[in-house]
C-alpha cells in the first residue's frame, strides 16, 4: 500500500457501470474508513490513462458495445497490465471479468482479445441468458462464507490451468460451462459474474481485498447487522426458489 | 387536420364489442380496469384494429424511460383546447392497452398515446402519428429490458422515415441520436439530470464532452442539436423568443421539462403556448403519482420513482429536511428483479431527513443506506413507518409495484 493512503481505482465508470457497479467501490471505501484506513478513490474515465500506482482496481459490468470499447482502450493504455505486474489487486465483475481474460466474444460476434491477466476465456452461450439469484460455495482456500449474488449474462467462461474457480455454484449458473464453477482468481486478480453488487452481498470479499492491500491477516470488526440480514434473506430466497423449481 | 371517422368494418366492430365485453368481465372479476385484457381480445380478432381505430385521429405518441404518463396527460390537456381527446391516461402503454383506449375514441379528434419504449417503432408504423414526443432514455429493468443504447437504435431505425413531426429532447444524447434520423424534428432543450447512460457517443462510441449544458463527441463531431424551444428555470422559451411562465400543480424540474415538451407538441397543432400551459395547470395527480393523501391522520405525498434517473429527479423535488422520507422498494417482475440499480442512486442526497425503509427489498435498501452513512429505520409495513415518522408531511418514494402496494393499502 501507498504510504499515506490506500488508492482505490475504479476503471471506466463511463463504460462499465451499468449494474450498480459503483456499489463495490462504495463498500470497499466504507469498510476501509470504518477501520480508519485512509482511502483515495480514483475514478478513471475511458479517455484517461490508468494510473499504475493503485492498490486495488475495480472493474464492473456493462453492455456489449461498451465492453468492446473498454477492452480496446485498456489494451491500448497498458496501465492495468503494468499495475498487475507490480502486484496490484484487481476485482472484476461480469463484462470486466471477461475483459481480464484472454478472449471474449464482442458485440459484433467476433473474438476480441482481452488483457490476459486472468487465465480465462469467454464464449457466447447459445441458450437462454443466465439471469437470477445465485448461491455458491467459495473456494476453500479463501476461507470465506458462501457467495450470494445476482447473475445476468450471456457469456460462458472457461477457466485455464493457471486460474482457480472463485466458487462452486449450488444454485444458478456462474461461469455457465456446466462444470459448476463460478468466477475465477489467480494470486491477486479476481473475477466473478455476481452483481448485487457483489460486495454489498458479500462484504467479506471487500475485507479480503483490504487485507491483501494492507498485508494483514485480520481487520477490526465492523457492524455487520444489515449485511447479515440481507445475506440471510437472499440465501433463503434462492434456496426456496430452487426448491420450488425442482 | 382530422377527417370524418371512417366507419368501422363489421369485423372491427365485433372486435371492439368483444374487447369491451372482456374488459367488463375482467372488471367484474376484480382484476383491474380490464383495459389490457379488452385490448388483447380485440387485437386477436382484428390485428389491424389499432390502425383502423386511429384512422380518423390526429395521433401524438409519447415515449421515454421516465415521465411518459405525466407528459401524455399534459399534452392531452393542451390539445383539448382545440378538440376532444382520447388517451391511455392510466398508463396501459403496450399495443393491447392502446387499442383498448382508442376503442373509446370514436368521437375524438386527437389521440394522445403513451407508448412503451420497446413498442414505439411498431405503434408508430401502425397508427401514422402526426407527432411523436421523445423525452429521455436511461437504464431501466436491465434484467429483462433491452440495453439502453439498443433501444435508442431501435427508435432510430424505426422512426427514420416517419412523416410525423418529432419533438425531441436535445439534452439527452441518446434521444438526440435516435431522433436525428427523422426528417422533421423540433428540438427542445428540456434538460436531463441523469447523465450516466450517455458518457459514450451513441454514434461512434467516443467519450462525450459535456461542458455546461452542451455536449459533443470529440471523435466524430456528433453534437447537441440547436434547440428551438428551451426550458429555462420556471419558463419555457418558444421559438419566437418569448418566455412563458410554467405554473403547474405537479412538483419538480422534471415536470417543468414535461410541460416544455408538451407546449412544443401543442404548437405543432396550433395551440398557443399560453393556452397550452394554462390548461396544464389543471393536472394535479397522474395515476396517483404526486397525490397528497391523508393516512392515519398524516399527510403523505406519493412519489413514483422506478429507476436511477427517476430517483434523482425525485430527490430534487421533495421538501427539505427535516421532512420525513419513506422509501419502499420491491423487485417483482414489473420492477425488474435485480436491485443493483439502488447503488446508482446517490442516497446521500437524503442526509438530514429521517428515513424509513420498507418494501420487499428493504434489506437491500438498508445496506445501501448503511454504506451511504445515513441513519434509517427498517419497518415491517406502511402503518409502522407512518406512526414512527416525526411531524410534517411524509414524502413517500416507491418503485413500481411498491407504489401500487402503497396505494392499495391507503385505499387511494
Amino acid at each position: 500500500m501507498n504510504e499515506t493512503s490506500l488508492r482505490l481505482v475504479w476503471i471506466y465508470p463511463d463504460l462499465l457501470s451499468t449494474y450498480g457497479d459503483q456499489g463495490n467501490a462504495l463498500v470497499v471505501e466504507r469498510r476501509a474508513r470504518q477501520r480508519r484506513i485512509p482511502v483515495t478513490r480514483i475514478d478513471v474515465r475511458s479517455d484517461q490513462p490508468i494510473p499504475t500506482s493503485g492498490d486495488i482496481y475495480l472493474i464492473g459490468g456493462g453492455e456489449d458495445r461498451p465492453q468492446r470499447l473498454a477492452a480496446e482502450r485498456l489494451r491500448r493504455d497498458g496501465g492495468l497490465n503494468r499495475a498487475v505486474a507490480n502486484g496490484a489487486i484487481v476485482f472484476s465483475v461480469c463484462a470486466g471479468y471477461q475483459i481480464l481474460g484472454t478472449e471474449f466474444i464482442n458485440d459484433l460476434g467476433r473474438p476480441e482479445p482481452g488483457l490476459g491477466i486472468l487465465d480465462v476465456k469467454s464464449v457466447r452461450n447459445d441458450g437462454d441468458r443466465h439471469v437470477g439469484d445465485v448461491l455458491a460455495d467459495m473456494d476453500e482456500r479463501l476461507g470465506l462464507p458462501p457467495l450470494t449474488g445476482f447473475e445476468n449474462h450471456q457469456g460462458n467462461t472457461l477457466i485455464g490451468p493457471s486460474a482457480r474457480p472463485l466458487a462452486r455454484v449450488r444454485i444458478g449458473n456462474g461461469n455457465g460451462t456446466g462444470d459448476g464453477t463460478e468466477g475465477a482468481y489467480c494470486d491477486t486478480v479476481f473475477g466473478t459474474y455476481m452483481h448485487g453488487p457483489v460486495m454489498a452481498r458479500n462484504p467479506l470479499l471487500a475485507d479480503m481485498l483490504l487485507k491483501l492491500a494492507l498485508d494483514v491477516h485480520a481487520l477490526p470488526r465492523v457492524d455487520e447487522q444489515w449485511y447479515e440480514a440481507l445475506r440471510a434473506e437472499r440465501i433463503a430466497h434462492a434456496t426456496q426458489a430452487a426448491a420450488a423449481r425442482s | 387536420m382530422s377527417g370524418n371517422p371512417e366507419p368501422l368494418s363489421p369485423r372491427a366492430k365485433l372486435a371492439v364489442t368483444a374487447g369491451k365485453a372482456a374488459a367488463a368481465v375482467s372488471r367484474a372479476a376484480g382484476k383491474g380496469s380490464g383495459s389490457v385484457i379488452g385490448g388483447r381480445v380485440a387485437l386477436k380478432l382484428d390485428p389491424d384494429l389499432l390502425a383502423r381505430l386511429a384512422g380518423h385521429l390526429d395521433v401524438v405518441l409519447v415515449s421515454a424511460t421516465n415521465g411518459k404518463t405525466t407528459t401524455t396527460r399534459l399534452i392531452a390537456e393542451a390539445l383539448r383546447a382545440s378538440g376532444p381527446v382520447v388517451s391511455n391516461a392510466l398508463g396501459a402503454n403496450m399495443p393491447a392497452g392502446i387499442t383498448s383506449a382508442l376503442a373509446g375514441g370514436s368521437d375524438s379528434r386527437y389521440g394522445v398515446i403513451e407508448v412503451d419504449e420497446k413498442y414505439l417503432a411498431g405503434v408508430a408504423r401502425d397508427v401514422t402519428p402526426k407527432a411523436i414526443a421523445l423525452l429521455n432514455l436511461s437504464r431501466d429493468q436491465l434484467d429483462r429490458a433491452a440495453e439502453t443504447r439498443m433501444l435508442a437504435e431501435h427508435w432510430r431505425e424505426g422512426l427514420s422515415g416517419t412523416e410525423a413531426v418529432v419533438i425531441a429532447n436535445a439534452d439527452d444524447p441518446l434521444v438526440a441520436w435516435a431522433a436525428s434520423s427523422c426528417p422533421t424534428v423540433v428540438w427542445v432543450a428540456a434538460g436531463q439530470e441523469w447523465k450516466d447512460d450517455a458518457w459514450s457517443c451513441p454514434s461512434c462510441g467516443g467519450v462525450l464532452q459535456r461542458p455546461g449544458d452542451d455536449w459533443y463527441c470529440g471523435d466524430c463531431g456528433f453534437r447537441r442539436p440547436p434547440p428551438t424551444w428551451a426550458l429555462h428555470g420556471d419558463y419555457v422559451l418558444s421559438p419566437d423568443g418569448v418566455a412563458w411562465p410554467i405554473q403547474l400543480q405537479l412538483p419538480g424540474r422534471a415536470n417543468k421539462a414535461n410541460a416544455a415538451m408538451s407546449a412544443a407538441v401543442g404548437a405543432v397543432f396550433g395551440v398557443p403556448p399560453k393556452i397550452a400551459l394554462e390548461r396544464m395547470y389543471s393536472v394535479q395527480a397522474v395515476a396517483g403519482r404526486y397525490d397528497v393523501v391523508t393516512y392515519l391522520d398524516r399527510q403523505l405525498r406519493l412519489l413514483l420513482a422506478k429507476n436511477p434517473a427517476g430517483w434523482l429527479e425525485t430527490f430534487s423535488l421533495i421538501d427539505g429536511p427535516p421532512a420525513p422520507v419513506l422509501l419502499s422498494v420491491n423487485a417483482r417482475g414489473a420492477d425488474g428483479t435485480d436491485t443493483s440499480w439502488l447503488w446508482d442512486v446517490d442516497y446521500t442526497r437524503l442526509a438530514g431527513h429521517p428515513i424509513f425503509v420498507l418494501g420487499d427489498r428493504r434489506l437491500d435498501l438498508a445496506v445501501r443506506l448503511e454504506v451511504a452513512g445515513l441513519e434509517f429505520r427498517v419497518c415491517d409495513d406502511l402503518d409502522q413507518a407512518v406512526r414512527a415518522a416525526p411531524p410534517g408531511r411524509v414524502e413517500v418514494i416507491a418503485n413500481y409495484t411498491a407504489f401500487q402496494d402503497l396505494r392499495r393499502r391507503i385505499g387511494n
